[in-house]
Formats: structure tokens, sequence, C-alpha cells
């Protein structure tokens, strides 16, 4: 990668229960350079049968990403920041590995390209030290990137975490997301 | 990282640039045919097979790509092969030869592509067999007599005659300006991917020089010296010639022996795409998987078991306490899931919004 401005001091914070469903971020996520204009942010009612709750997911850029391990093509990898890039294009075969195998959901498979497409923390923005496009207009801050201490200060009541379990696997990430004050993992299922 | 030689692969590579040896040796017959001004060429070529043949074998013992391999040579040992093999055949010709997938990314990226591929390929399949002695031309025996009158020349593929043609002909000018056209095509190519990768903000943030960069300043290095050794005898009395023949050749061999580590290799993967589409059409005729949180189909069952045993064998282990997996459920499901989650620690935490 070429030299960058990237900020490590700051960092992404999720609440879904701030989301309002809105979708400022889709629209946003469009503008990012480094996607080709296509949104990759994910906006889904949660059980729109019993409730009208919408959730928001980026890519969490876990320390052990699952899509970058289940890739046959070596498409996917991580920089020395931690973001995991979305697929290499010459690279990338198309196989949905990683859109299955992702724990969080996050990888889209875009069928017309033949080519997994996904959230890679607008990098076009975040190396020349700006916020990603979606953090910038989320009128709620569900989606907020900023220090530790700013969210410490904005939130009182949540910590954010950065452990989550499924089943059997404890999966990190560089992305947080906000819990009740102490909570220090989620447990999915 | 600490390097250490995979056998397997080492084995590979070593009995498939024996073969291409022996087989450079009798298709030149024993070197009959053989050009000696090309053997630093024959060494290059000799060595990215060596190279590519090592990584692939690599490649392929990666658990995912394992998977892949070993699900595409049930269907080849399978009485379902024809109706697979006629599929393959029409992607391969659209997805390989046309690479279609390209077009809807961008018109002009996928006329750049196929130029830059078309122009490679053509350029392969005619100095492979060159450097290999298994073509050669020879002025036919009679025109040798009285070169005036006849005027014919003669193909060899392997030592055996293929075909003549005129001098002078068309046929003689296409064919020995093949490599060309193959020029023409590729500089067109790389100027306009140059173009992109220099201009759209996106691709600047995340190109690398040596991965992106280098590969199309030497393929446009390879095409200039190459238009240029035709160029120099033919209109500038061959000013320059050796300097265009020397960094041609260097360019060339630093080229093939590049294939293995850089950008290149993706010629040599991209066949897996096909692998891919078939693993597919197989998964749908056995049996779509259906999420337990949308109730919608959304993978072919077989992907899912498949990569139950992948995730597995990487290290990760989705399976929860139940009995089933994290992977069973489609994206969505996966991202309700979670938010559902946080949902129920909050409400542990007497269900107040918290902030
Ligand atoms: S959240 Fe999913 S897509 Fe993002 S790094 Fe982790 S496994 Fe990969
Ligand atoms: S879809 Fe592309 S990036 Fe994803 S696992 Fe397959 S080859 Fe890798």
């Amino acid at each position: 990668m070429p030299v960058t401005n990237y900020k490590t001091n700051q960092e992404f914070f999720v609440d879904m229960q701030r989301c309002i469903g809105c979708k400022a971020c889709e629209m946003a996520c469009a503008e990012c350079e480094t996607n080709g204009h296509e949104s990759m942010i994910h906006v889904n009612y949660i059980d729109r049968a019993v409730t009208i709750q919408t959730t928001v997911q980026v890519c969490m850029h876990c320390d052990d990403p699952a899509c970058a391990n289940v890739c046959p093509a070596d498409a996917i990898s991580k920089d020395e920041f931690g973001v995991v890039h979305t697929a290499n294009t010459a690279r990338c075969i198309g196989c949905s590995n990683c859109v299955m195998a992702c724990p969080f959901g996050v990888p889209k498979k875009n069928e017309a390209y033949d080519l997994m497409m996904k959230c890679n923390m607008c990098y076009d923005r975040t190396s020349a030290g700006k916020k990603p496009m979606c953090a910038t207009v989320c009128p709620t801050q569900a989606l907020y990137y900023g220090t530790r201490e700013e969210m410490a200060m904005m939130r009182p009541n949540s910590s954010p975490v950065n452990n989550f379990i499924f089943g059997n696997e404890k999966v990190s990430t560089k992305v947080n997301i906000m819990m009740p004050k102490g909570a220090t993992e989620l447990r999915v299922d | 990282m600490v390097f250490s030689l995979n056998k397997k692969a080492l084995t590979n590579a070593i009995v498939v640039s024996l073969i291409t040896i022996a087989l450079v040796f009798y298709g030149s017959r024993k070197l009959q045919n053989f050009d000696p001004a090309l053997i630093a060429y024959l060494f290059g070529t000799v060595f990215a097979f060596f190279g590519v043949v090592y990584r692939y074998s690599v490649w392929l013992q990666r658990p995912p790509t394992r998977m892949y391999f070993r699900r595409s040579l049930e269907l080849i040992y399978n009485r379902k092969f024809f109706s697979h093999l006629v599929f393959f055949i029409k992607d391969f010709i659209l997805n390989i030869g046309f690479q279609k997938f390209i077009y809807p990314r961008g018109r002009s990226r996928w006329i750049g592509h196929f130029l830059m591929a078309f122009g490679c390929t053509l350029a392969f399949a005619i100095t492979f067999p060159l450097t290999f002695g298994w073509i050669h031309f020879t002025m036919n025996p009679a025109t040798s007599i009285d070169p005036e009158s006849i005027r014919l020349y003669e193909a060899h593929f392997f030592g055996f005659k293929i075909f003549e043609f005129e001098l002078g002909s068309f046929i003689a000018f296409t064919v020995f300006h093949a490599l060309n056209w193959s020029s023409w095509m590729v500089i067109i190519g790389v100027l306009i991917f140059m173009r992109r990768r220099l201009t759209q903000p996106g691709l600047i943030a995340t190109q690398s020089f040596e991965g992106d960069l280098l590969p199309l300043v030497l393929l446009l290095a390879i095409s200039i010296t190459g238009l240029g050794l035709t160029y120099s005898y033919e209109f500038m009395k061959g000013f320059a010639y050796d300097f265009m023949a020397v960094t041609h050749a260097i360019t060339v061999i630093m080229f093939l022996i590049w294939i293995p580590f850089g950008k290149f290799f993706h010629i040599i993967q991209r066949p897996a795409q096909l692998g891919a589409h078939i693993y597919k059409r197989e998964g749908i005729k056995r049996g779509m998987a259906v999420c337990p949180h949308t109730g919608k189909e959304f993978a072919t069952q077989m992907h899912i078991d498949d990569l139950k045993v992948v995730t597995k064998e990487l290290g990760f282990d989705f399976t929860l306490e139940d009995g089933t997996s994290h992977l069973d459920l489609s994206p969505e499901g996966k991202r309700s899931r979670l938010a559902m989650a946080h949902l129920k620690a909050r409400l542990e935490n007497g269900g107040k919004l918290f902030g």
C-alpha cells in the first residue's frame, strides 16, 4: 500500500440500538471510491413480522478474518493497520466462501462482476486521515468514528466491546460494538 | 515468515520441468531445430514452469482450495461429467476467452483487459513453441534452388511440415507480424489500465507499485522493445537493434520469472473460477440450504457443509451448543442474530436503552 496518513488512535464504534433504518449510510457508502460506487453497508430489518427495528452492519475487520482464511484465491488481505481489504479484483474467483463464512454476514457477492465486494473502512478516506463516509452521515451516531476518549465522554453508560462468541468460536475485531457498561464480550449464540 | 520447502510441490515442479526439457529435446528433433539464440528465453520459460507448478501445488494444498479440487475430481469421475463438460466449454470461451465478467465492471476496463489478455495469449502461443524449437520455418527445397521462381516457405511443427505459404503473400505478412499485432494490443490495453490506475482515487488509495503498476510497466517495456525489433530493421536500417534485443530479452525473462510470484499468477489461477461455477451448478442440483432465521434459500447445502469442514480445518469452530452451526445462517440471518444478541444483553441489563 502507498504511504498513508491513517490515524491509529481513531476507531469505529457501532451501536445498533440507535439505528433508525434511515439508510443515509447506504447512500454515503456508495460515495466511497474504493468500492467503485457500490454500497457495501447492510441495513436490514431484524424480524419484520414482529418489530420495525433495523440493524446496521459494517465489516468488523477481524483480527483473524474468517473471510480471508476460507478464500481459495488468497484474494483478501489484512494490512498493517488491521484493515481487512475487499477482494483483489484480479484474484477473486467469486466462489462466495467468504460470504458464507463471515460470522457477521458482511461480504457481498456481485453476481454480474463475479466478484466479492465488502467494506474496507473507506480506505481512500481513512488512509488520508478522514472518517469513513457512513460514520460522517449517521444522524443517530449508531455509527461513530473517533477516539476512545471521545466515546467514553459521549456514552458514559456504555462500553465498547470487540470480542464476540459464536458457539465454540471467539472472534476479536478491530471495530467495536457498544454494549451496556462493564460488558466485555457479546455472546451471539 | 520462515520459508520451508513443500516436498510435494517440489516433486511436481521438478517432474514438470523435466518433462518440458524432454519435450524440447524431442520436439526440436534432438535440438536440430532449436534456435540457440533463444537459450536464455528457454531457461526463463522452464523456470517459470517450475515456479508456476510449485506455487500451484502449494496453493492446492490449502484447505479451501483442496476442497474445491477434491470436488472437481469427483465430478470428473462422475457420470454427469459430460453435462458439466458442455457447460465448461461454454463457460471457458465466455469467461476465460472473452472475460465476460469484466464487462459489467466497466466497458473500457473490459476492452483494456481483453486486449492485454488476447495479446499476451497470442504471444505465448507463438513464442513458447518457437523457443522450444517445436515450430520452425524453412524455405521450400525447390525455392532454395531457384528463389525467383517459386518463393515458398514451409512451417514445421515438431519437425513435421504443417503448411506452406508464398513469400510476400497475405498469410506470410500475418504470420511474420503476428507478434507485432499482439504488441499493439498489449500497448493499447496497458495504456487504458494505466490511465485508470493513475486517475481513479479508489485505485490510487489501495494499489501498490510492485503489485499493480510494475506489471503494466513491464508489459509496456516488452511490447515496445518487441515492436522496436521489427521496426528497427524494417524502417530504421537496424538502428538501436542490439539495445532493443537485449532490453527485450531482459524484460521478457523478468516477466517469465515473475509469473509465479506476482500479479501475473492470476492468469494461472483464473480458470478456478470455472470450477466454482460448476461447483455451484452441481450444488443447486443436490439441494439448497434454507436459513433458519429468514426461512429463505441462500446457498447450496453442499457449499455450507463443505465450509463447515474447511473452517474446522482452518481452526474455526462455529458449532453451537445445540449441535447446529452459526454457518447454517444466511448472511442476513447472521446480522439479525447479532442484533438480537445485542438486544438480549440489553434486556438482561434492565432493558433500558443505554448511552
Ligand atoms: S467481519 Fe467478516 S468480512 Fe469483515 S473481516 Fe471479519 S470475517 Fe472478514
Ligand atoms: S468470493 Fe472471492 S474473495 Fe470471497 S472467498 Fe471466493 S475467491 Fe475469495
